[in-house]
């Protein structure tokens, strides 16, 4: 082992970096590592450092292994990179795995309480021993504080070895414990503690260290479940209905926590909201169909599963024009898939939902900030467009903590609740017909139940009926109405959010197109490839139905790449088929096995790709 | 298939109710369903209800699933808004609705295919959630509209018109919405118009979960000799337990009845439930007594009818769920939206 630095000194050719570096803890599901985890991360923050966190977890409650990264990018690159520098490992069961893990060069801190032989290590990392379980035994009896503190302890040993400002957790401490200074106490206690037998016995800091920087800025740590579910309260949602499943559930989660805090009414200590945990996901849709039918903005969050349950009502809350608004928290494959990894891989599912012509309302926010937009602008973009809105987070952005402008909120807008005929509409005499196009825009007028004694009301079904809503089934007129959605869909491109261009620093007939939580990752890449020589003109999709810019931009180039987290290239099936654009031209980037898509591998994948497909990346470089 | 409007010309002696409405105001589209089928007698005795109750027509929710059952909200109370949902799913389409605005009174309608079969888990769910409705399952042991095939509350036994003969047990949507808490519960039949107008009306009266079974006879497939849902079975084995007014705070009580003929219950809102009882030891206020009773009468052959339960006090969702008094859709910006200052304070904590 000569890369032990418990005591000596440290292996040649160890790593060493600045505010650059991934640190990843083993821990045991169920055993508290959690809350030390995040004061971890939190610190760093604090120091003014950007970090990128990612719970890596099994579906299960207590005692399979889970894993905690924390990127630590002083440069600011929030995806995940790939690689470990330190391994903080803590379960023997994985042991092995994580050690192989461990970039050369990188360290490994474990707990030496039981010696290990020298064939569980490897001679090219930096092994750094703390007798953790020794020490908590020494100072505590109860068993669950022996477990709990260790976590602290190793904190502190952490803050020795990579320079942490104790002060920075201290603060963070007593915040965590204001009111119950009982248990600040004993974590300051383990925190000291472990601090101090690293100064006292480890050669600190270590090659990896934090410098105080000035790179965070106003920016929040925050993950997107809560802040879609903000989003929703902000958006104006009363009526929440769902079914627990992960990722999603923390979404729902969140709802009531916001909605609670900001709509109970301060007197009485009613709600302005209504949230019901339904007995499946055909009841979760149907409730938000009937809510929203009647008025209220309603909403329900899923994950693939719940999806495929609520088919045959999206079609009837396409058909029969009724707002809703589905938040889709992807995950891998089916219920008895890979429910804790992350993927894009609901795309098609959502964009053309159910049976029958269908097509669908589909927002891809690539960060917890724009769940929160995207997520109040679903309710005014599903009243508006009177129809369902799907807005897709992924287990990668809904459940991990990610750093992230700070949210943003104009008093001054107000509520779109779309076209909607009043009271004194009907009275003075106006025209009503439910799915008569008014305006031109494929988008028709409706009522509320109970709005007028004796105008306005409407029989709501499917589609066989006429504009007036009455009930046939002649082919000119099912016609009729499908053409005006196809019309009202055209309308819905110019008010979902635009595409964000980021051209290349040199003009180039290669271009890329990337969405949701790729985004990270994809801008690294995109410098990492340009730092190389290699430009590439790149669009990050926000919405379905595509603006027609999009589909300038695939003109603009001779090829695309499309970089996306499934196996079936979904989004680019979704391009060719709404664009007419020949396959050749998209070349598929493609990630799925379940962890996030990493800047090293859209790299290397662009970097491999290009030379086949006779286009250079240059100037006035065109393939002939 | 013609779409005629039905003229709404009143005959100037129509008679009229406190709102001035007759009964032609709560009347819907032409019903397309055969000749006979019981679930047009059961829309007709929904338009006399809700004209002897003085309901204004458009603050009824019409809400049903898919089937001949469920097209029959378009035949009655056209001033209403109406919802043909999928099918087997009214129930969660109508508590959506009911969370959205607790003012409208809300009407289910649907099939015993609809709620026994496919939607059994949205009826057993919307009964045990409290939602404050109108829940009447149109029940002719068949699926109407597929032509003909067995639903789940075909009894065992009971015999299809090519005569093959149900092996299944049946589900008794009764016994299962007593169970699950529903705080009034009765069971009618289509062709008995005195028994079943009271019954709906004492309802759509009522602040929580009011579900009614009436048995609907299918004459397209299920009224022939051996079928347990035609109109002579019904008639030979209709065991009713009682009779039911529905008396408003403001009508005079005129009929004298002997002591101990009558039972009066007086609902949260004020009117009063008067059963004219026919079994001395019936309890329509003992929920526990009603199951009992149920099962003892069906193992007799007999089909029990009649208000076979009521809780007058009930609580409903909304009161589960500590919602506030003014709809939820008709919140405003005000009442909805925390605002920039309160996102300050929270992006505050989040650093
Ligand atoms: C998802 C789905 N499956 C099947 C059908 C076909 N279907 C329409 S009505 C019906 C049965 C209706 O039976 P019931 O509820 O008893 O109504 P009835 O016609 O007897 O009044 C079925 C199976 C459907 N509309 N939707
Ligand atoms: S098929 Fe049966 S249920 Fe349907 S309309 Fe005819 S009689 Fe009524
Ligand atoms: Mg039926």
């Amino acid at each position: 082992m000569s890369g032990t630095v418990t005591s000596g000194p440290m292996a040649s050719g160890a790593v060493t970096a600045t505010n650059d570096f991934v640190v990843k803890f083993a821990n045991v599901n169920g055993s508290g590592s959690a809350s030390a985890n995040q004061l971890f991360a939190k610190s760093i923050l604090r120091m003014g450092i950007p970090i990128a966190s990612r719970n890596i977890f099994p579906s299960n409650i207590q005692g399979l292994p889970t894993w905690f990264e924390v990127r630590v990018s002083g440069a600011g690159h929030l995806g995940r990179r790939g690689g470990v520098d330190l391994m903080v490992a803590m379960n023997p069961q994985t042991w092995d795995r994580d050690i192989a893990e461990i970039d050369p060069g990188g360290y490994l801190l474990y707990d030496s309480t039981r010696p290990m032989p020298n064939s569980r290590f490897r001679e090219d990392i930096n092994v750094i021993g703390i007798p953790l379980t020794q020490m908590c035994n020494a100072a505590y009896t109860e068993a669950r504080q022996r477990q709990l503190l260790k976590n602290i302890m190793y904190v502190g040993a952490l803050s020795a070895l990579l320079q942490i400002e104790p002060a920075v957790i201290e603060t963070l401490l007593s915040e965590q414990y204001k009111g119950k200074e009982k248990l600040a106490k004993p974590n300051h206690d383990a925190f000291m503690m472990g601090r101090e037998w690293a100064l006292a016995n480890l050669q600190c800091p270590i090659g990896l260290t934090l410098e105080r920087a000035d790179k965070v800025g106003e920016r929040i740590y925050v993950d997107g479940n809560s802040a879609a579910g903000l989003g929703a309260v902000y958006g104006g949602a009363t009526v929440c209905a769902w079914y627990p499943i992960t990722p999603s559930t923390s979404l729902a989660e969140g709802f009531e926590r916001y909605a609670r805090r900001f709509r109970t009414d301060a007197e009485t200590g009613k709600k302005r909201y209504a949230i019901v945990q339904a007995e499946d996901e055909l009841a979760s849709i149907g409730m938000v169909i009937g809510a929203a039918w009647n008025g209220a903005r309603a909403f329900t969050a899923t994950s693939g599963p719940g999806i495929s349950l609520m088919q045959e009502f999206v079609g009837l809350s396409y058909f029969a024009e009724i707002p809703s608004v589905i938040f889709d928290v992807q995950r891998a494959g089916p219920s008895t898939g890979m429910p804790t990894r992350t993927q894009q891989s609901d795309v098609l599912a959502a964009a053309y939902a159910s049976h029958g012509d269908t097509k669908h309302i589909v927002l891809f926010p690539e960060d917890p900030h724009e769940c929160f937009t995207f997520g109040a602008d679903a309710f005014d973009l599903a009243d508006r467009l009177q129809q369902p809105v799907f807005v897709l987070l992924d287990l990668d952005i809904g459940m991990n903590d990610w750093l992230c402008e700070p949210f943003d909120w104009d008093d001054a807008r107000q509520m779109d609740r779309g076209k909607v005929m009043t009271e004194a509409e009907l009275e003075s005499g106006k025209t009503f017909g439910r799915y008569l196009d008014v305006d031109g825009d494929g988008i028709p007028y409706r009522t509320y139940p109970g709005t007028h004694p004796s105008k306005g009301a409407f029989f709501t079904r499917g589609t066989s009926r006429d504009r007036f809503a009455k009930y046939t089934e002649v082919g000119a007129a099912y016609v009729d109405n499908m053409q005006r959605l196809l019309k009202k869909f055209e309308t819905a491109k110019s008010l979902v959010p635009r595409p964000v261009e980021r051209p290349a620093s040199q003009p180039t007939r290669t271009g890329v197109l990337y969405y949701g939580s790729s985004s990270a990752a994809m801008k690294e890449a995109l410098a990492a490839l340009e730092a190389e020589g290699i430009h590439l003109d790149a669009m990050r999709i926000r919405a379905f139905p595509f603006h027609d810019d999009v589909m300038e931009f695939i003109a603009r180039h001779d090829k695309v790449f499309i970089v996306e987290q499934n196996r079936d290239a979904q989004l680019r099936t979704l391009v060719m088929n709404e664009g007419g654009i020949a396959p050749a031209r998209l070349v598929p980037v493609l990630h799925y096995d379940g962890t996030p898509i990493t800047a090293r591998f859209i790299h290397a994948a662009i970097a491999e790709k290009l030379p086949s497909l006779n286009v250079l990346p240059f100037a006035g470089a065109a393939a002939e | 298939m013609s779409f005629l409007p039905k003229p709404k010309l009143h005959h100037p002696k129509l008679p009229v109710n406190a709102l001035g409405y007759t009964r032609r105001d709560y009347e819907g589209a032409i019903s397309t369903l055969c000749a006979g089928c019981g679930h047009d007698s059961i829309s007709a005795a929904i338009i006399q209800a809700c004209f002897e109750l003085d309901i204004e027509p458009h603050r009824v929710a019409k809400m049903s699933g898919i089937g001949c059952s469920s097209k029959t909200p378009d035949y009655f109370l056209g001033a209403s808004h109406g919802f043909n949902s999928v099918h087997g799913r009214m129930p969660s389409v109508l508590t959506g609705a009911n969370l959205a605005n607790r003012d409208l009174i809300y009407l289910g309608v649907s099939g015993d295919g609809d709620s026994a079969s496919i939607g059994f888990g949205q009826f057993a769910h919307s009964i045990r959630r409290a939602v404050n409705m109108t829940y009447i399952v149109e029940n002719n042991g068949v699926y109407g509209l597929t032509k003909g095939q067995f639903s789940a509350t075909s009894d065992k036994g009971s015999k299809a018109k090519k005569g093959v003969v149900n092996t299944d047990e049946a589900i008794d949507l009764i016994g299962i919405a007593l169970q699950l808490g529903a705080t009034y519960v009765g069971r009618s039949f289509s062709g008995d118009k005195d028994q079943l107008v009271p019954l709906i009306k004492g309802a759509l009266r009522h602040n929580g979960p009011a579900f009614i079974d009436c048995i609907s006879p299918c004459v397209a497939f299920n009224n022939h000799e051996g079928s347990t849902k035609s109109y002579d079975f019904v008639r030979e084995h209709n065991e009713a337990m009682n009779f039911l007014d529905v008396i408003l705070g403001r009508e005079a009580i005129t009929t004298e009845y002997a002591p101990g003929e009558v039972r009066d219950v007086v609902q949260h809102d004020g009117s009063v439930l008067r059963l004219r009882k026919l079994h001395d030891e019936y309890d329509p206020t003992d929920r526990v007594g009603a199951m009992h009773h149920l099962h003892e009468r069906k193992a007799a052959g007999e089909i029990v009818t009649g208000l076979l339960y009521i809780d007058p006090d009930p609580q409903d969702l909304h009161e589960n769920l500590a919602t506030v008094a003014t709809p939820l859709n008709r919140l405003d910006d005000a009442a909805l939206v925390p605002g920039r200052k309160a996102l300050e304070k929270l992006n505050a904590s989040l650093r």
